[in-house]
């Protein structure tokens, strides 16, 4: 699939977004290659990540809405065995770790454990396939070139989305702190701990780092742990080009990384998750 | 890598779909599965229950089977009492009806004995008359000693 395209220029391409946006001379658009991209700026809308993004939350919701319409108290069918399993064990974790009583918690975090889960999963799909059907689509019926065709398939190596869903969370933890513990109360936690009011430059500096690093570090640990494995995909992928002799070790190596990966793609949906409900429950706590 | 709209189209999915989570999907599930461990726990108890009066059946089976054999117990040792008094009586009325015959043969042989000594004394009499008779022959007068023959009759 490389065909005469370097290694660079394949990564380069696997990196780039399908894109919709704002080009420089004021029309919209979608952008034919990666400066194009860049020159949007935030006039962009990454298609193939909002793409998959909404689709895989929306397979999310049917099959549990569809489990939840059909549930009985009775005993329970194959599907709702396996929507029980996975929503215990989420309200295992909100009891374990949320203390106050808020019946947003839970769902939000069924929703984010389960919809980061699936989107971590696109990595698992060789990353050629989808690309190259959307390269062929795309040459077929838009009579685009193939190498123009953009489409990256796993939301959560895209910075935006694991942002945007950081955002969310932090708007969430803004709204119930100043809900639970007043405006005045929580600036009060920001300006007067931990060195009482005299030390209150230095209290707001550090507590409003600690608070701005809550949502960075949530999107930052999700796109980092993906982003790193996915290149990882890329290059192993990258020795089919090689011969019989690289091809058969990549095929080995992406095997075994696609089974480490598998670790990665729980416990970073999971992680994500479980911050996601210390942050609130933080968020409810009076200091 | 650009932060741009897809951020904010990121953010309001996600608001969506978390509603969507928390209006149709979640309370459901949660219901049912509270109903679940509710109908369990309703069940333990309900057999717990059940335990409990087999129990107190078993124990009251015990009860009623431990009365019924002392009542039978005390019939058993009625009829035995009452067998002897009737063993007893009967013992009774045979010694007494036995007396009765005792005595009233007792009283039978008296009077044929008292029967037959008038009649010896009858008879001896007349043999002693006879007797008196054949040696006096004619000197006397059986009139004349009727006195002397009554007297000595009567000293039979």
């Amino acid at each position: 699939m490389a065909g005469a395209i370097t290694p660079s220029e394949y990564i380069q391409h696997h990196l780039t977004n399908w894109t919709f946006g704002k080009h420089p001379d004021g029309h919209w658009g979608f952008a034919h290659n990666a400066e194009e991209v860049a020159q949007m700026g935030f006039w962009s809308i990454h298609v193939d990540s909002l793409l998959w993004s909404f689709l895989l939350g929306a397979i999310f919701l049917f099959v549990f809405h569809r489990a939840a319409r059909n549930m009985t108290s009775g005993t329970p069918g194959r599907l709702q065995n396996f929507v029980e399993w996975v929503v215990e064990f989420v309200d295992q974790n909100v009891r374990g770790s949320f203390s106050a009583k808020n019946d947003l918690v839970a769902p939000l975090s069924l929703t984010v454990f389960f919809w980061v889960l699936l989107m971590n999963l696109m990595d698992l799909v060789p990353v050629d396939w989808l690309p190259w059907l959307a390269g062929q689509f795309g040459h077929a019926v838009l009579g685009m070139d193939p190498h123009h065709v953009y489409f990256k398939v796993v939301p959560t190596t895209d910075l935006n989305v694991t942002a945007g869903l950081a955002l969310a969370v932090f708007v969430l933890m803004l709204y119930y702190s100043v809900k639970v513990k007043g405006l005045g109360g929580f600036l009060a936690e920001l300006s007067f701990q931990p060195f009482g009011k005299w030390g209150l430059p230095a209290n707001l500096l550090l507590e409003g780092i600690s608070l701005i690093s809550k949502p960075v570090s949530l999107a930052l640990r999700l796109f980092g742990n993906l982003y790193a494995g996915e290149m990882i995909f890329i290059l192993i992928a990258l020795l089919y080009s090689g011969g019989i002799v690289w091809g058969t070790l990549g095929g080995v190596l992406q095997l075994g990384w696609a089974i480490f990966h598998i670790l990665i793609i729980l416990l970073q949906a999971f992680i994500f998750m479980v911050l996601t409900i210390v942050y609130l429950d933080m968020a409810h706590q009076h200091h | 890598m650009n932060i741009g709209l897809t951020l904010l189209g990121q953010t309001i999915a996600f608001i969506v779909f978390v509603l969507f989570c928390m209006k149709f999907v979640w309370p459901p599930i949660m219901t049912a599965l509270n109903e679940r461990k509710k109908k369990i726990a309703d069940g333990l108890a309900e057999a717990e229950r059940g335990f409990k009066q087999q129990e107190l059946a078993e124990r009251n089976a015990e009860q009623k089977l431990s009365e019924a054999k002392q009542q039978a117990n005390d019939i058993l040792n009625q009829a035995h009492k009452r067998a002897n008094e009737i063993v007893e009586d009967a013992k009774m009325a045979a010694v007494e009806e036995g007396n009765r015959i005792k005595e009233a043969a007792h009283a039978e042989v008296e009077k044929e004995v008292h029967r037959a000594t008038e009649q010896l004394r009858v008879q001896v009499s007349a043999v002693a008359v006879a007797g008196a008779e054949r040696i006096l022959k004619k000197e006397i007068d059986a009139g004349a000693h009727q006195d002397i023959l009554d007297e000595l009759a009567a000293q039979i």
